[in-house]
């Protein structure tokens, strides 16, 4: 009613041609998606080891997972704490932590070093998370120890008399699954997590015996603690 | 009845009466979920009702459940009355009911059992993604064939808005789903970091921006005008809103990760894309607004425009607090907060469960050729819906921008004041609060439920004396 019924001519043709209006929109949908993603994965700069090797973990032939020290640099999961992972994911602790530090004064301060990009490279899905319901855990590894984390997965408030984390009393019952967490290591070789053959076949001994605690345990102590980062670097331009 | 009717409408009964179920079932989780929050005692302690299982179930029941039988109630609706034809295939239609619900059934099933690929809003593990992909095209393919077949000359642009949520939903959904299966129910991203991290939120921000906004002005589109009884304010608004919006909206998901590990340029790309898309987002929305223009007096005594008028109140409101929190400064503060968790509902609960309603309301009185059982029941779910809303979102902002103040704040010593569990505490009252508000919301859906069933069983007892069917 306040204007008068007026289109172009491409407009016009569209509105009279389904799948013009189709292939019209489906390109034009395409647009933003491949200029913000496809760059992602060729760009050099994506990577921060691409200009700081170092902070990658440099195997030696016939190195174990075993052989790797804190701060050596960046690995795949051990098969211990890959299955940690797995519970991590199952019961959508991502979902109230994210693993993912900003570079402010008050994270730094709060969590440590702020997260570099190829720090998850080994992390199929990544899990960086949207909501702090609960603090960071980028960098948890090694700020409390293995019992204190066993007592707050059982009963949180025990320890943290503010927290409003579910029990989790159930993970220490629970036994983690030698053939499993195998699978799942082959699987994640097939998308490029540098797994080797004696990785794979060392892995149903390394959980046997393991409860789902113990893998959550080993999976929280060893996060953020693979490269060791220096203040003094800008790694990110 | 069926055979007489001109148009296939029995599967639009049956997804619009499985949506009023799903909006009361997917609140309930919600309601039980933002109690935990403030309440952790609710967890009780079994696997299967923490926090952190259920909230996925809360998201697809909302989402996928409610959203997409409203969607698809809705789109074989308006499609066949705007093109003068039936369904391209009734049997398609049916099989995209029964396939979409035994989606639903599945996640209600896999999701407590901790089943899920950790994706958020794509939970779903594999055999189920596969299953949504087949049901979604059937969905597609149905909806652009009963398009082709059409009387009228052109097509209307409530179709245009169905038809780009469609396509760039199966996009979506097919690349930010690919995984490498390890089990029957277990399977990882063939992405990882920081390109899964991009890839997710351009699903994410998508699934937002198309499924629950392009599609939704589908419907806003087809039944403002349809309620109001007036033509569409502007048709050149219309044009401009819709392929700004199928171009901008794409840009979006990297305002999501600003100031992570995600290069500089990608973020401030969104951010700056995502500033600009109020001039779209807030064109559709006065074009739906202004259609009353010169007969707003139709509010005091029409409900159901009411849900639709308000609807886009909040659409205006979220499309204007979403470019705002895309600018880096405001984002460094409400990141990681209950601002997020806040601006997210007043889309969800105001603008997309509203015009929802309004949809739903207008669409069972024309289905099954009644008035409904009690129009007073529809003004107190909308003060219900309006009030439970309202104070839902004042208390996450409130939550949430005090959890980012408190989390950078310092003392005259130079020292963090807070730790990160005095934040946590400073939280309670405002969850016991949006705990409240969630209630309201989903007693507003009670009530809506009871209506509707309460109309169908009045129609099927009585029918209505001047019994004709539907017409276009």
């Amino acid at each position: 009613m306040a204007d008068k019924i007026y289109s172009t001519k491409l407009q016009d043709k569209l509105e009279r041609n389904i799948w013009a209006l189709i292939l019209m929109s489906a390109f034009v949908l395409s647009i933003g998606g491949i200029v913000e993603i496809v760059p992602l994965f060729y760009l050099k700069s994506t990577m921060e080891h691409n200009e700081r090797p170092e902070i990658m973990w440099d195997r030696k032939e016939g190195q174990s997972l075993d052989d790797w020290k804190a701060g050596d640099g960046i690995r795949p999961y051990t098969a211990l704490e890959l299955a940690g992972r797995d519970v991590y994911i199952r019961e959508g602790c991502y979902l109230c932590h994210s693993q993912m530090i900003r570079p402010f004064r008050d994270e730094k301060e709060r969590y440590g070093h702020y997260s570099l990009a190829s720090e998850s490279i080994y992390d199929h899905p990544f899990q960086w998370g949207s909501k702090r319901t609960g603090p960071d855990l980028a960098r948890v590894g090694g700020k409390y120890s293995d019992e204190w984390h066993v007592r707050h997965m059982i009963a949180p408030r025990s320890v943290v008399p503010e927290s409003v984390m579910p029990n989790y009393p159930w993970l220490v019952d629970a036994m983690v699954d030698g053939d499993t967490i195998t699978t799942n290591m082959k699987g994640m070789r097939t998308i490029g997590v540098p797994y080797t053959d004696a990785d794979i076949a060392a892995a149903a001994a390394a959980v046997s015996g393991k409860s789902e605690m113990d893998a959550m345990v080993a999976y929280l102590q060893v996060l953020g603690t693979m490269a060791k980062l220096d203040y003094g670097v800008n790694y990110r331009d | 009845m069926e055979t007489t009717e001109k148009y296939h409408f029995d599967v639009v009964r049956w997804f619009s009466v499985a949506a009023v179920i799903y909006l009361v079932v997917g609140t309930l989780v919600g309601v039980l979920i933002a109690s935990q929050l403030a309440w952790p005692v609710l967890n009780f302690d079994i696997p299967y009702l923490t926090f952190g299982r259920l909230r996925p179930l809360h998201t697809n029941a909302v989402i996928f459940a409610f959203g997409g039988c409203v969607l698809m109630a809705t789109a074989f609706y308006s499609v066949q009355r705007t093109c003068g034809v039936k369904l391209w295939s009734n049997k398609l239609a049916w099989f995209t009911f029964w396939g979409w619900n035994l989606i639903i059934v599945s996640a209600v099933i896999t999701l407590p059992l901790g089943l899920t690929s950790g994706k958020e809003y794509a939970e779903l593990e594999w055999p189920i993604d596969i299953a949504i992909a087949v049901v979604w095209v059937a969905y597609t393919v149905n909806f652009v064939m009963t398009i082709a077949n059409r009387k009228s000359s052109h097509i209307y642009v409530s179709n245009w808005f169905f038809l780009g949520m469609m396509i760039m939903i199966t996009y979506l959904h097919v690349v930010n789903s690919l995984a490498i299966p390890v089990g029957m129910f277990k399977s990882y991203s063939i992405f990882s970091g920081v390109q899964d991290a991009m890839i997710q939120w351009w699903w994410g921000h998508n699934a937002v921006g198309f499924y629950l906004t392009a599609g939704f002005l589908g419907i806003m589109y087809y039944f403002v005008p349809k309620q109001a009884n007036r033509p569409m304010f502007s048709y050149r608004l219309s044009v401009i809103h819709f392929w700004a919006l199928t171009f901008g909206y794409v840009w979006l998901g990297a305002h999501h990760l600003q100031y992570t590990a995600l290069p500089d340029w990608t973020g401030s790309l969104g951010a700056a894309i995502s500033i600009a898309m109020i001039i779209p987002s807030w064109g559709g929305a006065i074009n739906g607004m202004m259609t009353l223009s010169g007969a707003w007096d139709k509010l005091r005594t029409d409900y159901v425009l009411r849900f639709l008028i308000a609807s886009l109140a909040f659409y205006a409101m979220s499309t204007f607090e979403g470019p705002i929190m895309s600018i880096k400064t405001v984002n460094a503060l409400s990141h990681y907060t209950d601002w997020t968790v806040g601006h997210v509902h007043s889309g969800a609960l105001g603008w997309v469960g509203m015009v929802a309603a309004g949809a739903l309301y207008h669409m069972v009185m024309k289905l099954w050729n009644t008035e409904m059982y009690s129009s007073k029941l529809i003004n107190t779910h909308f003060w219900l819906a309006t009030v439970g809303t309202v104070i839902y979102i004042v208390a996450l902002w409130i939550s949430g921008i005090m959890q980012g103040l408190m989390w950078r704040d310092y003392d005259d010593f130079g020292t963090l004041t807070y730790t990160f569990a005095e934040s946590v505490a400073a939280m309670h009252p405002y969850y016991a609060m949006r705990a409240v508000g969630g209630f309201l919301y989903m007693l507003g859906g009670v009530v809506m439920l009871y209506n509707v069933v309460m109309t169908i069983r009045q129609a099927s007892t009585h029918p209505s004396t001047s019994a004709e069917p539907a017409r276009a």
